[in-house]
């Protein structure tokens, strides 16, 4: 390559190296920086503490809790999501009439707004007026009302069945389109020797959508592990912060008891462990060997 | 297979069909007929689902009244936001993607991946020292401050996402209008622009969708009205107008029309998206 491309090169990139470079570089490091330090929101910053923040999130009961309640959501969310989605792949994959219609309306769910899709659960929930009791006390499944975010070993699964609904055409979609790939010979040459659907799916349909599907799993499990919007609108951490997860205590502490020491050295623990699934994610897309 | 039980399969594949149908838009459906039904209906037990009452009362509050004047200043933050983020971030990103796509190196492949490890960075990692910036440089409770925050995910997101439409257009046809004369930048925007047109269309889809639907930042950025996006707006309403159910059900109705119709309406751009952004990059 000519010295006059390389330069066209980089000065086409300078324009989105800039802006990642400084909406989100430079704040990182900051964020990073702010993390050994006793620093107040409005106050300014105070003083070196050394590794104290990091120390202190690794002893707070709150911190470790939300650890376990951000794995649990992400577990439970993107294990449904991926079982679903392959479900519901597979199901569309086959030949029957109105699917393109079905394939359609999995865009809804998708394009709803976090927040919308948040204030619909939250009101389908509604412990004195939602649908969801309306609808199991009148068909007799329940004999009175409950109240579905109000208990503490109920409320986070109930968040996860609203994330479910709206994320899992995510998977459907990304599986779908791996499927036109997989030929259909195979399955009829398998048919003829007499293998099973059960065996049919693990040799043949599997191996050709595995890479779609660790795609998906990998993409909704950052997405998942950062979880607020939903977490916010639905509880705001409660009841008794069972549904309080990283990314929430990291804004409670910065932007409700002011401690920004400290939530950064939680932003960065928060940070630190998705970036182990990041690095992932960029192992495979690179494995693939299709960008780059 | 005998004719029965492929009749047997033939109507499992149905009910199948029918429960997957509604699965998808019962929420939805009662959200829509919650906007429309009158308070009294909504809270009488047992729930009579279907009122012959129903009216637009709500969306006349909203569109219409004095009271609805808030919701619909956050309708205008909104779309000002998602525009200037997702213009600001197209034309950092078309550039970027084309000098990624055309001009491969080790090191710029590097750079390819920095930007998918920028775009999957969760808000969180940058949200304190951002506050404190934009508060010094006076751009808190500002739309654009909001939007240059937003370029922050929009611009490696479209970046990654172009670098793959422009992969898929041969570089002859360029070499082509250069032979016959054409500068480099001549032949991007005659030739090149014009043939990742769906791209473009793609990257624009995803760049309103996603900032439309941001909450985080814009929770923390944008406190005073004349800033605050329809999300915050609405996550507020439901606290504020929290005895009519009908009313916060209509506000998320039309926050979510913009987002689902475009997403319909460019159906094919969406799925092209989602599986380029997913598998290929």
């Amino acid at each position: 390559m000519t010295r006059a491309n390389r330069l066209t090169a980089w000065l086409l990139l300078a324009p989105a190296l800039t802006i990642v470079g400084g909406v989100v570089g430079y704040p990182f490091l900051r964020t990073l920086y702010l993390s050994f330090f006793d620093a107040h929101l409005l106050g300014g910053i105070r003083g070196w503490t050394g590794p104290a923040n990091y120390v202190q999130a690794f002893t707070s009961r709150d911190f470790l809790a939300a650890i376990g309640h951000t794995l649990y959501f992400a577990v439970g969310s993107v294990g449904i999501e991926v079982v679903l989605g392959v479900l519901v792949a597979l199901f569309l994959n086959r030949s029957f009439y109105g699917r393109r219609v079905l394939r359609a309306l999995l865009i809804l769910p998708l394009a709803l707004p976090t927040i919308v899709n948040g204030i619909m659960w939250r009101w389908i929930y509604n412990p004195e007026y939602g649908a969801l009791n309306a609808f199991l006390t009148q068909t007799g499944v329940l004999r009175e009302y409950r109240s579905w975010l109000g208990q503490p070993d109920v409320a986070m699964n109930m968040i996860i069945v609203a994330d479910v609904w709206k994320n899992f055409p995510l998977v459907t979609l990304l599986v779908l389109a791996a499927l036109q790939t997989v030929p259909t010979d195979l399955h009829d040459a398998a048919r003829v020797d007499g293998a099973n659907a059960w065996q049919r799916f693990w040799t043949i349909t599997l191996p050709g959508i595995r890479p779609a599907l660790l795609v998906a799993l990998v993409l909704r499990s950052v997405e998942a592990l950062k979880v607020f919007d939903i977490i916010y609108v639905m509880t705001r951490g409660g009841p008794a912060s069972s549904t309080k997860t990283m990314s929430y205590l990291v804004y409670e502490q910065a932007f409700s008891f002011l401690q920004i020491g400290e939530a950064a050295a939680y932003a960065f623990v928060t940070v630190a462990i998705i970036m182990v699934f990041v690095a992932v994610y960029i192992r495979l897309v690179r494995s693939q060997g299709v960008a780059g | 297979m005998t004719g029965r039980a492929h009749r047997v399969e033939r109507i499992l594949t149905y009910l199948g069909a029918a429960a997957l149908a509604l699965f998808l838009l019962a929420p939805f459906a009662w959200l829509a007929i919650s906007s429309l039904t009158p308070l009294a209906e909504l809270i009488r037990k047992p729930l009579p689902w279907i009122s012959p009452r129903m009216d637009l009362a709500r969306y006349r509050l909203i569109f219409v009244s004095p009271e609805g004047e808030n919701f619909r200043l956050a309708l205008r933050n909104s779309t000002v936001v998602a525009l200037i983020a997702t213009s600001i971030s197209l034309v950092a990103g078309m550039l970027g993607a084309y000098a990624l796509s055309r001009f491969p190196s080790r090191r710029r492949a590097g750079v390819l991946y920095l930007m998918l490890a920028t775009y999957m960075t969760p808000p969180v990692a940058i949200l304190l020292p951002m506050y404190l910036i934009l508060s010094r440089v006076g751009l808190l409770n500002n739309v654009v401050g909001l939007a240059l925050v937003y370029t922050s995910f929009l611009t490696p997101f479209l970046t990654w996402i172009l670098k793959g439409f422009f992969d898929a257009i041969p570089e002859q046809v360029e070499e082509a209008a250069m032979i016959d004369g054409a500068s480099r930048l001549g032949a991007l925007w005659h030739v090149t622009l014009p043939l990742s047109l769906p791209g473009v269309i793609t990257a624009v889809l995803f760049g309103v969708i996603l900032a439309w639907d941001e909450f985080l930042y814009a929770l923390i950025f944008t406190s005073s009205t004349a800033s605050k996006t329809l999300p915050v707006a609405i996550a507020e309403f439901t606290s504020r107008h929290a005895v009519d159910f009908g009313l916060m059900a209509a506000g998320g109705i039309i926050a979510a029309l913009p987002p689902v119709l475009l997403a319909f309406a460019l159906q094919r751009y969406l799925i092209a998206g989602l599986t380029a952004g997913g598998i290929k990059g």
